[in-house]
């Protein structure tokens, strides 16, 4: 089939697996986890093909495949959509399509497919595990299936269709469409287990702080849109033309150019949706969701979503700069958000102790770098870093699950009641969950960027480069030290987890993930190794140009600049080196002896330590400053003051001057005047009728004079009047 | 046949009538032949609205700008007609009519008491509202204006919540009280121009210099006064802030089915009014104050989300989520009016894509709040409460209607792939370059919106179950789904492919402003 038709079906089957789920398969869970499983393999077939395509064909940068058709009919236009397949859609639909499969794969693992339901278990709670009678007769509790299995598969699908949507259109308005219809799944996915208290805070936490990144957006789209006339990536971003004509009119505010302007507005809503500084606060909390949720979330959709947006934006963002030249605006904001983001996440992930809340620090740290990246022009090298960094955030994720499942095992074996992802519950897992342990360090070095063999060291390296030779020290600097803490985080949390004696019974007692969970690992650890190679830098010594820098070759290849020729240094690559095993090395050597469930770290930070483990207090400042505001602002402001107490009096005042005037009328008026008239008449009239009625006496006498008197008096009145005429 | 097609329209509006007057007969004991009878009788009017779909023309003719138009004597004394004719801004809204009436029938079989009236109520409050979006001739538009009042003050006063009498008084009251300045408005215009015929009106009174009766005032004072009176009106009925409290207060106490057609209809004859009447006949006016109905617009946006987000009864809650909505729709109009005589390409585009929006938002509104309302009232029968802080974690019993709800509810909040999103997407792009900081603030009320759906959602759906509603609610049933299942294939349809619906409107608009 053509490519062009082929990417239009690349979303459809996890679409229709959605609708399926929903409508007619919900009650069956062997039969809704297939048909997720099927579409999310066709899915992943079709964008293989596709990708497969992509890197053969030349010059795919600016001959794309493309296809669009009429939507939306506006006045005598049409606004079109479309699919559109450029090396960055490529590279970001091969990592999108294989982390999809591999999570769906695991969730079945995840989910206890294939075990008994629990006894006590309910809709909307994790499952609690069901009681069954061993080969000997004797009562032991094991893992139980999730209630809710099929809604899971369903909401994974529909929030993979939403991704895949998002990568194979071809302008910012469908764009756009996956983006929210991703909000909405991570909503009800971080709220999957909705009755938990936490879990309803979190949902809607993530909900709305993303929101407010959304609004901007959608004024930098109605913007875009009302200058440019469309919102079709070639046409804006491929069309040097409207780019420096954006980049060269003064838009209304703080005379930024419109360029600027609404490359920024784009930009928050890449903030909120990447989670970096200021609306960071949801991404922690989104670990209330179910663990494979975590690593859609944190790899294979939203996060890198919003990244993916401002390297698709980056002509936009950068308009009218050049390589060694003044930055732009947005990326000067760019440079300072990401890089703050990156040592500012990296400090917290230092101090928690739940497994699953550093990597969720490390996530926004990471796509800090990315952020940081594109702020010194490093293109190619955030393009990269994402990539190699949904390999293994996803392989990551999906062993520290694999590793709660493993706790959880031994929970349910010595019935001890503790946190089964507080890393200082556990210790020694290596022996006990090998394969998980295994991929874990992989996934682990590549984050902390172990030089050489890990995807990760390459990608950073290259921002760290990137940095370094765009001559943007601070930034640099930063993203270094950041790169320090990374590395001793992470060798905190294999050492906590995996290395010395274990720290509980639970942990004694921890169990290996089956196949349907390991395997993904495995396949994902191969990714977060290899995929770096695609990407070494021509100029690095001794493995420079032994393998093609095929991915800055490729990627790169979707800017129109002239290829600079930079000053060659070995600073940044020494520099990565030294903070990665150094980082190693020392988070090594603090946690190697643990015994205690205690952090060392929490005595010799003292106050800090505190601080950080609160997460500087943010979430409680935005409480005191935001959120309780505008609850007052809607409820004592608005309704009770603006509408019940101001608009509501004035009616009612209305109304009782009414009421006032209406009886004013009556007991001027209408009692004394009309009423008053009519009753006097009627009055009169009873007291004719009663003096008449006396006269009634029955005496045909009485009636005979009255008779007489009155026809003398009737003939002397017709004589004096009429008969004298 | 060809007597009906030949007067489709008018077949379209008295069905209804006439099959109340039928009802009318019929011994109020027979309660069966009322429910299934008024639902018979209203799927006519919508199955004829189809038919006029299939055959309307959506690329209008210069020379005749409406279709299946009819035209009698009526009172030839002050020349008003019998005057009807549709165009592509009507037409929608006569579809949302004859389609909400049967599914609020439906929703109403759970009505209980005094059956034949309420059914019989009900019809003719149908045809009060398809005559004012037919309605060609400004007499005629106001009757049909007013005879809706009549049923629905009925209603809710009858069949209403606990606070009744208060609402349905407040809203009868507020909407005459605002009829007052359109009729003398109206009287003012036919005297001056000779004739009360809309496509005469919009042709001579803009460019009118003298009234025909020296009254002493100049021109254009008359001409405003008379532009704000007919503001007002469809002010009131929109609503637009700060004429809006009404709303809450009719759209809580009336029975389900009469809030569904409240929101659904109602709050669309002042919206239409807008559209069809106060552009068109004030061009000047309208221009000259687009500012202030955009301010309104906008204020009108925010504070009724946060209005939203005030509340702790479930009702309520929707009920402010119109003046929310609606505000955008006003917010298109005040752009058209600030832009009425451009000539400017890119503005004609942008004036274009906000009423398209407006038209689209107007209808997309009607499905959302009509089905939200319905919802309400499917957890109210069975709880007995609208209180929010009473309920919780209810979707573990209630799987299916939580679904539906939260479908319903994002269609609300305006998500991407549901309809709400085409069409506020349009008015925000469309009024962007003409009330850049109007847009602006409006993403206020867009993120608020957000906050009140996520909150009513969580308090009713998620969170520990409130135990005392355990074993005690049942999942909706079929009828309820029956009546959901339009609403929620329509929302997602517009959201997928808005083309079927937003060509025709598209079309209109472009040839109208």
């Amino acid at each position: 089939m053509i490519s062009e038709t082929l990417v239009w079906l690349i979303p459809l089957p996890p679409l229709l697996a959605f609708f399926l789920i929903v409508v007619f398969t919900n009650r069956n869970k062997a039969l809704s986890h297939w048909l997720a499983l099927i579409a999310a393999g066709l899915s992943w077939a079709i964008s293989m093909v596709i990708f497969g395509r992509a890197v053969r064909t030349e010059g795919l940068a600016e001959h794309p495949f493309a296809h669009a058709i009429d939507w939306l009919p506006t006045g005598t236009t049409s606004l079109k959509i479309g699919i559109q397949i450029d090396p960055l859609s490529a590279v970001v639909l091969f990592f999108v399509a294989i982390t999809v499969l591999m999570i769906f794969i695991y969730s079945t693992g995840y989910h206890n497919y294939g075990q008994p339901a629990g006894q006590h278990d309910r809709k909307g709670l994790p499952p609690e595990g069901a009681e069954v009678k061993d080969a000997k007769g004797k009562l032991v509790k094991v893992p139980s299936i999730e209630p809710m299995y099929s809604r899971f598969f369903a909401l994974i699908s529909l929030f993979a269709f939403a991704m895949f949507l998002l990568v194979v259109t071809d302008n910012l308005l469908t764009l756009y469409v996956g983006w929210e219809i991703m909000g909405l799944c991570s909503y009800l996915l971080i709220g999957f287990w909705y009755a938990k208290e936490s879990a309803r805070k979190a949902m809607i936490k993530a909900f709305l702080t993303t929101r407010v990144g959304d609004v901007f957006m959608l004024l930098g789209l109605a913007a875009l849109y009302a200058l440019t006339g469309t919102l079709n990536y070639q046409e804006i971003l491929g069309n040097p033309a409207v780019l420096e004509q954006l980049a060269g009119t003064l838009s209304p505010v703080f005379s930024l150019s419109w360029a600027a302007l609404i490359g920024l507005l784009i930009f928050i809503g890449t903030v909120g949706k990447s989670a970096q500084f200021p609306l960071h606060i949801w991404l922690p909390d989104a670990m209330e969701g179910p663990t494979p949720v975590s690593a859609m979330i944190h790899a294979a959709t939203m996060v890198s979503a919003g990244v993916y947006l401002v390297i698709r934006f980056f002509p936009l963002l950068s308009a009218g700069w050049e390589p060694g030249g003044t930055l732009t605006t947005p990326m000067l904001v760019m440079g300072i958000i990401g890089s703050f983001t990156a040592i500012f996440a990296a400090t917290i992930a230092v101090a928690q102790n739940d497994i699953k809340r550093v990597l969720a620090f490390s996530t926004i740290s990471q796509l800090g770098y990315m952020i940081a990246a594109l702020g010194v022009g490093a293109y190619a090298a955030a393009a990269f870093h994402l990539v190699t960094h949904a390999f293994f955030k996803a392989l990551l994720f999906l062993g520290s699950g694999s590793i709660i499942h493993g706790m959880e095992h031994g929970i349910f074996h010595t019935g001890e009641h503790i946190d089964p992802q507080n890393m200082l519950n556990m210790g020694g897992l290596r022996k006990k969950m090998p394969i998980t342990f295994w991929t874990f360090l992989i996934g682990g070095l590549a984050l902390s960027g172990f030089p050489l063999i890990t995807a990760g060291f390459w990608s950073k390296d290259e921002i760290l480069s990137g940095a370094f030779k765009g001559g943007q020290m601070g930034v640099f600097i930063t993203l270094a030290l950041a790169a320090l803490l990374t590395a001793f985080y992470t060798a905190r949390q294999i050492t906590l987890t995996f290395l010395g004696k274990p720290r509980s019974k639970a942990a004694e007692h921890a169990q290996e993930s089956k196949w349907t969970m390991t395997a993904p690992l495995a396949i994902l650890s191969v990714f977060a190794i290899g995929a770096g190679w695609a990407g070494i830098p021509a100029d690095f010594p001794g493995l420079g140009g032994l393998l093609p820098n095929w991915f800055e070759e490729f990627v790169g290849s979707m800017l129109h600049f002239e290829h600079v020729e930079s000053v060659h240094s070995l600073v940044p690559l020494i520099t990565s080196l030294v903070v990665a095993l150094g980082g190693l090395a020392l988070g090594w050597v603090v946690y190697k002896g643990l015994q205690k469930p205690v952090d060392p770290l929490e005595k010799s930070l003292g106050g800090l330590h505190t601080v950080l483990k609160n997460k500087y207090y943010i979430d409680e400042f935005y409480q005191a400053a935001f959120i309780r505001p505008a609850l007052w602002l809607a409820d004592v402001f608005t309704y009770k003051f603006l509408d019940q107490t101001i608009i509501d009096g004035v009616l009612h005042g209305i109304a009782r001057f009414g009421v006032w005037l209406g009886n004013g009328l009556r007991n001027i008026i209408d009692l004394p005047v009309v009423n008053g008239a009519g009753d006097n008449a009627a009055r009169g009239t009873r007291g004719l009728g009663l003096y008449l009625r006396s006269r009634q006496s029955g005496r045909i006498q009485q009636y005979m004079v009255i008779a007489i008197s009155l026809l003398v008096l009737a003939g002397l009145v017709i004589y004096f009047t009429v008969g004298l005429g | 046949m060809e007597f009906i097609e030949n007067h489709l329209l008018t077949f379209i509006l008295f069905t209804p009538t006439v099959a109340a007057l039928v009802l009318l007969f019929i011994p109020g004991k027979y309660i069966k032949a009322f429910r299934w009878g008024a639902l018979a009788a209203s799927l006519i009017p919508f199955v004829l609205t189809l038919i006029a779909w299939a055959q309307f023309n959506p690329d209008p003719n210069p020379a005749a700008p409406f279709q299946f138009v009819e035209q009698s004597a009526w009172y030839a004394a002050i020349n008003a007609s019998y005057h009807l004719g549709i165009d592509g801004i009507s037409l929608p809204m006569v579809l949302l009519t004859t389609l909400l009436t049967p599914l609020a029938l439906l929703a109403s079989f759970s009505i209980k008491e005094r059956i034949k009236p309420y059914m019989i109520l009900f019809l003719l409050l149908e045809t009060g509202m398809l005559g004012v979006f037919m309605a060609l001739d400004l007499i005629l538009f106001f009757v049909f204006w007013e005879i809706g009042l009549v049923p629905m003050y009925f209603l809710i006063a009858q069949w209403g919540g606990s606070n009744r009498n208060y609402a349905a008084l407040k809203f009868v009251l507020y909407t005459m009280g605002g009829s007052l300045g359109l009729l003398l408005a109206i009287q003012l215009m036919g005297v001056s121009v000779g004739s009360f015929d809309l496509i005469t009106l919009t042709e001579k009174w803009p460019t009118l210099q003298s009234l025909a009766v020296p009254i002493g005032i100049p021109i254009e004072t008359v001409k405003n006064i008379a532009f704000w009176a007919f503001v007002i009106a469809f002010a009131i009925k929109v609503p637009v802030w700060p004429f809006h409290t009404w709303l809450p207060d009719a759209h809580t106490e009336a029975p389900t089915a009469g809030s569904m057609i409240l929101a659904g209809v109602m709050l669309k004859l002042g919206a239409y009014g807008f559209l069809r009447l106060v552009l068109p006949l004030f061009p000047a006016e309208a221009q000259r104050f687009a500012w202030v109905l955009a301010a309104l617009a906008v204020a009108a946006i925010i504070f009724g989300a946060l209005g939203a987000l005030a509340q702790n009864d479930f009702k309520r809650l929707v009920a402010y989520s119109s003046i929310n909505h609606m505000g955008f729709v006003v917010l298109a109009v005040a752009a058209a009016a600030a832009t009425w005589n451009t000539t400017a390409a890119n503005t004609l585009l942008d004036k274009n894509l906000a009423l398209s929006g407006a038209v689209l938002q107007m209808f997309n509104h009607g499905l959302s709040a009509a089905g939200m309302f319905f919802l309400v009232g499917v957890i109210y029968e069975r709880s007995h409460t609208r209180n929010l802080n009473e309920m919780g974690g209810l979707y573990a019993i209630l799987p299916v209607y939580g679904t539906v709800l939260i479908f319903t509810a994002m269609a609300s909040l305006g998500l991407p792939g549901l309809g709400g999103f085409v069409s506020e997407f349009l008015v925000v792009r469309g009024v962007w370059p003409i009330f850049t900081v109007a847009a602006a603030l409006s993403m206020i009320g867009l993120f608020f919106t957000g906050a009140y759906i996520l909150k009513a959602l969580k308090l009713v759906l998620h969170g520990p179950l409130n135990t005392r509603w355990e074993g005690h609610l049942t999942d909706i049933n079929l009828r309820e789904l029956v009546v959901m299942a339009p609403l929620m294939v329509l929302m997602l349809l517009i959201g997928v492919w808005p083309a079927w619906l937003l060509d025709m409107i598209n079309q209109a608009v472009a040839f109208l402003f």
